[in-house]
């Protein structure tokens, strides 16, 4: 385990030790964990995996398949503005796909990706449970009703002008 | 007097906060003016709501509002003089939305308010629990579910009594557990997370009912992430249910204790089947288990587990207040009671619906939901998501009710109604909910694994205007084969949209396979767009919006659209004022 330890970037692991003292050793909770982890560093860096795996009494591969396993987990840093785009049908029904397509093609990025400045994150979601409003993004928690491609493009450009990159 | 904000997640989206402020500002230092919040009243389509109260009395429902109307509100609140505000006040007509329907799961949705255990209880909260733990047995408790005919609204539409009771007899001594299912993963329904949000507390009450009645201890809420409101405001109610003696040791000076917790879900559809949602609860992949055995003899860490529904819990308390005969009174011979939908998509009043069993879908959709937007004609209504069946116009009248919808291929379902109209590809719908079924299958079934992206990739073919002869044939072996060989209700249902829009809507699968066209001209792939010379007045406006550049001509000329540049985006069709551009 250590050669593949290597290569790893060192997190600061401190701050994850008050989330593994309260819930390491209550069964069940490696979800909780990961989620809790998260909210720490935005994803869920290698070494941290590593490090719950030896605190829950783990295999690295097992943590490593629950978090693959469920869409709320990422792998890699997010950028400054994590978008999602909703995906659920009322969405679709109202035309989110060329809605997504449209961000997709503004900031030349695919769902799971992270513009090369570290401005922005692209996710596809299920469904954020704003169907009256459909189509939805919602940017940093907050919601972007009735769009329509241009509409969608010109938020982002916004921000853009916002953060001073254009 | 008091201002009211509705502040459920759809509230929220469409501004509700920034009116709060813009409110909060206007007031004067020391003002006894008092603004309070409430939850979703499943007005979707008039948010942002405010409500005026006069004690419990609801003098004024505004609209629509926006930050810019927080004075006219400010005024009329501090006058008693209204007519400043008749510009957003609710139309007679809208206000059927609510008249029109019977409310019993959503009984106080956007009325109380849901952080405050003492406004629940102002409304007959807990009556229902102390009744239950201070003057019946179990077996009543159950007895009176029986009556009341309550099946789970989580979408298979199981007894609920029944498995209260086998969970109630799987034996005496030891932990028992009782869950609720909050991981509504249907893309397109939010009914339970309006519940929760709204009328925490009827959710708690609901659940401390269940865990009386078959002797468990424990509680847990397994809610998705995704609805973070939902989870503050159910944390905030468990903590004030704890403090009124609600919670915990020795209930209301009983012998029955009960604990509550709760598990944020972390993204996984099919954690929606109980036995994955299990195995999710103790951490690990959502995958299936097999059944038997049932989690009423081994579920939660291997003890005696009852799952149900947010909407069945939230029934539970009226149940037991009104008896479970004023229930069954509502509905029809199979089904009971009433049912919530999630009302969507091209409809023109979208919204939380709950109405008795046994109304017809035209009556929801059209007497309720006002038709369709833009005077379109309705094509096909959608139930029970990536699990159910779209459902075309001609069967409208087909009533709410478990066996009539089963019988149209559809199902019931948690209570996802997206309505469709004339523009929504059917094609393009099948393949949609087969992207969300295959990318959620958990793979643990081969038959669901493989065989939705095998249809998916056939699906695929077909929109992009590539389906090949046999296409739909080999899609139906396909959807039989799937159903066959999966262990849950995941795989076993995938195929329903596919079945669904093959039986109704043959001839759209046809047009694309054998004429590579796409009727409802939503499949970009399959559409040209071409300019009329005639009616083109060379005005260049859609060239210049073209993101392609793939529109040339000059000025005062005809244009033309290369045909091999166009990435079919529609921009020039509604970028055109002389209609000028045509599409096929």
């Amino acid at each position: 385990m250590n050669e593949c330890r290597k290569n790893i970037p060192q997190s600061n692991l401190e701050s994850l030790e008050s989330v593994l003292a309260e819930y390491a050793a209550i069964p069940g909770s490696l979800i909780t964990i990961l989620q809790k982890t998260q909210e720490i560093y935005g994803y869920l860096p290698k070494d941290a995996v590593y490090h719950i795996a030896e605190r829950v009494g783990a295999a690295p591969a097992e943590v490593m398949g629950v978090a693959t396993f469920y869409s709320q987990f990422r792998l890699v840093p997010i950028g400054r503005y994590l978008i999602q785009i909703c995906r659920g049908t009322a969405c679709h029904v109202n035309g989110s796909e060329r809605v997504a397509a449209a961000v997709s093609e503004y900031l030349g990025i695919k769902s799971g990706e992270t513009t090369d400045d570290g401005l922005f994150t692209l996710e596809n979601v299920a469904c954020l449970g704003c169907c009256s409003l459909a189509p939805v993004i919602m940017i940093n928690g907050e919601a972007y009703g009735n769009l329509t491609p241009e509409k969608a493009v010109s938020v982002l450009e916004n921000l853009r002008e916002k953060e001073g990159a254009l | 007097m008091r201002i009211v904000i509705g502040e459920g997640s759809c509230g929220i989206a469409a501004g509700a906060s920034k009116i709060r402020s813009a409110i909060e500002n206007l007031l004067c230092k020391g003002e006894n003016l008092s603004i309070g919040t409430t939850g979703c009243i499943g007005m979707c389509f008039l948010e942002p709501i405010v409500d005026i109260y006069e004690g419990k009395k609801l003098l004024k429902r505004l609209v629509k509002v926006g930050e810019k109307d927080a004075k006219a509100i400010v005024d009329a609140v501090r006058t008693g003089d209204f007519s400043g505000v008749d510009y957003i006040t609710i139309s007679a007509e809208d206000e059927q939305f609510l008249e029109k329907q019977t409310r019993i799961a959503l009984r106080h949705c956007g009325i109380i308010d849901p952080t405050s255990i003492e406004d629940y209880c102002a409304f007959g909260g807990y009556g229902a629990f102390e009744k239950t733990i201070k003057t019946m047995t179990p077996e009543e408790v159950i007895e009176e579910i029986k009556i009341s005919g309550l099946a789970g609204r989580g979408g298979a539409g199981f007894p609920t009594w029944f498995k209260w009771n086998a969970a109630k007899n799987s034996r005496t001594e030891g932990k028992k557990y009782l869950i609720c299912n909050a991981d509504e993963g249907d893309p397109g329904a939010f009914m339970d997370r309006a519940v929760i949000e709204s009328d925490p507390h009827g959710l708690i009450e609901g659940m401390l009912i269940g865990a009386y009645a078959i002797g468990a201890a424990e509680m847990t809420v397994y809610v998705r992430a995704e609805y973070p409101l939902a989870i503050k405001h159910l944390e905030e109610a468990i903590k004030q249910a704890k403090n009124h003696n609600l919670l915990g040791e020795n209930i209301l000076g009983t012998d029955f204790s009960c604990e509550m917790s709760i598990k944020a879900g972390a993204g996984a559809f099919v954690c929606g089947e109980e036995t994955a949602l299990i195995e999710s609860l103790e951490g690990r992949r959502g995958m299936p288990r097999l059944k038997p055995p049932f989690p009423a003899q081994s579920g939660y860490m291997g003890e005696p587990s009852n799952i149900n529904n947010v909407e069945t819990f939230a029934n539970v308390p009226w149940i037991i207040e009104k008896g479970g005969a004023a229930f069954a009174a509502m509905g029809t011979e199979n089904s009971k009671g009433t049912k919530v939908f999630a009302l969507t998509g091209k409809i023109k009043k979208g919204g939380l619906v709950e109405i008795p069993m046994g109304k017809t879908l035209r009556e929801v959709i059209f007497e309720i939901g006002g038709g369709i937007r833009e005077g379109k004609k309705i094509k096909a209504v959608q139930l029970g998501g990536p699990s159910g069946g779209c459902i075309p116009a001609e069967l409208l009248d087909t009533v709410i009710d478990y066996n009539a919808l089963a019988q149209t291929g559809a199902i019931m379902g948690s209570g996802g109604m997206v309505v469709m109209d004339e523009s929504t590809c059917m094609v393009g719908m099948a393949k949609f909910f087969l992207d969300f079924t295959a990318n959620e299958s958990c793979g643990k079934c081969v038959h669901c694994r493989i065989g939705t992206k095998r249809m998916q990739e056939i699906l695929t073919r077909i929109v992009k205007g590539e389906g090949r002869k046999g296409d739909v044939e080999l899609l139906e072996e396909l959807c039989e084969a799937v159903k066959e060989g999966s262990l849950c209700g995941l795989g076993q249902t995938a195929p329903n949209p596919v079945l669904t829009t093959i039986r109704y809507f043959r001839n759209e699968y046809d047009a694309h396979i054998n004429e590579k066209r796409c009727p409802a001209k939503e499949c970009s792939a399959l559409l040209t767009y071409s300019v009329d010379a005639k009616k083109c007045v060379g005005c260049t406006l859609c060239a210049r919006k073209c993101p392609a550049k793939a529109i040339s001509g000059e000025i005062k000329k005809p244009h033309f659209i290369n045909q091999a540049i166009c990435i079919k985006c529609g921009q020039c069709e509604k970028s055109c004022r002389f209609g000028a551009i045509s599409v096929r």
